[in-house]
């Protein structure tokens, strides 16, 4: 695969790239507190005595949990393990008051799977799973001397025992384009069976970059450092592409990467040195005495596939081959859950409403790819929060397929269609957009137009066949576009002829 | 002949975030070896095909429905912080680490 953006190290090394992406679950309580789960509430105000590890507490697994869990396993078809553990990772820091993270270690609650992802003009890859597991947030340290002087932190555990899923990816990408089309594929998926809203923005979709560089043509992976915590797409690229220039001075130099955390510095687009990596011994994992084993029924797993909503590659060639849809097209209007099901709403409702059947499914698309991402674009508005329903569209695509509004008119009432709402009936009377379809106006215009357009008429009649477009423009305008663009062309070619 | 060197000791204390004196150490490592002197003792057992014991009890983890509670009042929360900001908890300043 051919990387989009050239480095000078990539005739030397191949990038091997692997990420641990942390994603908050969607549940209305913690993992193991009834605390709930918010965002952005004042500090310390969403917590729980289990969250502050108050002496003779216990945790207590939230139930929902495991559906979600499932869920995942199911999208990406891993293994979901019957008997999971949880284990303390041991570490001392002041957002984590017991002194440990509950966390899975040997036995994770999801074993394997894979992602697809396509990068444009390249075959479609997979990326394997090593795992994910089930684990509790930390809570925030602030580092903020306005607030708390120069000698202290500030600590909300608001965040504390949040429900994570930590998945793990193979180290099988080999450019920061591939891990950006993981990352989006990624998040697409669980936004899609709803088991992360993956809101980056607040910190519910976060990623962690392992990066390696190995020598064309060898096989032994290269020391890998870590980049921790960048947070959004075009952070997690420039990280990866900054630290792979890193390392490859390093390298050229003779060097030896060491293996560390780095911290990306998106103002000056390099990576630093954070701290040198503490083995995974130092964490001290053991199984957490407070908690028995995950045991999964098979039984459980089948109930919650019976109810697996479609997945956006199950989608995609499902609209390609339902609407004769084009790939690159089924990619964009399944490239959210919503887009997506507001497509098929507008299909199903043209067809209730008898739109002819063959055009259907490509009226609708026309609509949707071209004319509403675009306002919804210029507007800054997402389609969630926009009032245009399905059935709207429909009645406007109808309008026009049987020729009371032409393609401009539907064109001029559709942004306030996406933006205000209403209904295209209405707006098209009461701007008195309905098409002229009464053949004696037309031909009325028409005849006026040929008299006007001499020159236009003489060189149609040689033989210029664009003429009759401008002949076309000149009708249209002395109807006010309202004519039926057809039933003047078939009018002007009638009579000139 | 030693299971464990007053290195791992002392990495072990640092860690733990343990100040431990010469004696303390000297002390930790002599209980440390008959620790892993009686656990040597099971490993002399056959386990082969036993499943590791993770937990004594055989029991399937108990659950909760996912129904948030009222939280906690802030101001009982930080009652016991030596310091607080607001409804913040104030500690030592962190240096040069991010939380994981």
């Amino acid at each position: 695969m051919s990387p989009a953006r050239d480095f000078e190290w990539q005739d030397r090394y191949e990038a091997v790239i692997g990420l641990e992406v942390h994603t908050h679950l969607a549940t209305e309580s913690k993992l193991f507190s009834p605390a709930p789960v918010r965002y952005g509430d004042a500090p310390n105000h969403a917590v729980h005595p289990i969250d502050l590890a108050l002496p003779g507490v216990l945790p207590m697994l939230n139930d929902r949990v495991i559906d979600l869990a499932i869920r995942f396993g199911l999208a990406v078809r891993g293994e979901v393990n019957p008997r999971s553990i949880f284990a303390r990772k041991n570490y001392f820091y002041p957002d984590l008051p017991k002194g440990y993270q509950i966390s899975q270690f040997e036995d994770p609650v999801i074993i394997g799977g894979s992602v697809q992802i396509a990068l444009e003009g390249s075959e479609p890859r997979t990326i394997h799973l090593t795992r994910a597991h089930l684990e509790e947030d930390a809570g925030k340290s602030i580092h903020d001397p306005a607030l708390a002087g120069s000698d202290a932190s500030l600590v909300d555990l608001n965040r504390a025992g949040v429900p994570l899923l930590e998945i793990v990816s193979e180290p099988e990408m080999h450019s920061s384009e591939e891990a950006g089309a993981y990352l989006r594929a990624l998040r697409s998926i669980l936004r899609y069976i709803g088991v992360s809203h993956g809101d980056m923005e607040k910190g519910q979709f976060r990623c962690d970059a392992n990066v390696s560089l190995r020598r064309i043509g060898t096989q032994q992976l290269g020391t890998r450092t870590e980049c921790k915590n960048v947070n959004s797409f075009a952070n997690v690229e420039a990280a990866i592409d900054a630290e792979c220039v890193r390392q490859a001075e390093v390298l050229d130099d003779g060097g030896d990467v060491v293996q560390a955390t780095m911290a990306f510095d998106p103002a000056t687009g390099r990576t630093r040195v954070l701290r040198l990596k503490e083995n995974s011994d130092d964490y001290r994992y053991f199984p957490d005495p407070d908690l028995v084993p995950l045991v999964i029924a098979a039984e459980r797993i089948e109930a919650v596939r019976r109810k697996m909503p479609e997945l956006p590659d199950e989608k995609h060639a499902r609209f390609q081959a339902d609407f004769a849809l084009s790939a690159h097209d089924a990619g964009i209007l399944t490239g959210s859950r919503e887009l997506g099901d507001f497509f098929e709403a507008v299909v199903v409702a043209c067809e209730a409403m008898g739109t002819d059947a063959a055009t259907r499914a490509k009226a609708v698309s026309n609509w949707v790819l071209r004319d509403l991402l675009r306002i919804l674009k210029e507007r800054d508005l997402e389609l969630e929060d926009a009032p245009i329903e399905p059935q709207a569209l429909a009645s406007l695509i109808c309008l026009v397929d049987a020729g009371r509004l032409t393609v401009k008119s539907a064109q001029q009432i559709f942004p306030d269609l996406v933006c205000e709402g209403g209904d295209p009936v209405q707006m098209m009377t009461a701007q008195g957009l309905e098409a002229v379809s009464d053949s004696g106006v037309i031909e009325d215009a028409v005849a006026r137009v040929i008299e006007a357009n001499p020159d236009a008429v003489a060189s149609f009649r040689e033989g210029d066949q664009k003429s009759i477009n401008f002949l076309m423009g000149q009708v249209m305008k002395r109807t006010q576009g309202k004519a039926n663009p057809g039933q003047v062309r078939e009018l002007l070619i009638q009579k000139l002829s | 002949m030693s299971r464990i060197s007053r290195q791992e000791v002392d990495q072990i204390a640092q860690l733990a975030r343990l100040s431990l004196s010469d004696d303390e150490a000297a002390a930790m490592e002599r209980d440390l070896e008959r620790i892993l002197e009686y656990v040597a003792a099971l490993e002399t057992l056959d386990t082969e095909g036993v499943e590791p014991t993770a937990h004594a009890l055989q029991l399937a983890t108990p659950v909760r429905p996912d129904e948030a509670c009222e939280p906690m009042d802030p101001e009982l929360a930080l009652s016991n912080a030596p310091e607080a900001a607001g409804t913040a908890f104030v500690v030592p300043k962190v240096i040069d680490e991010e939380g994981r």
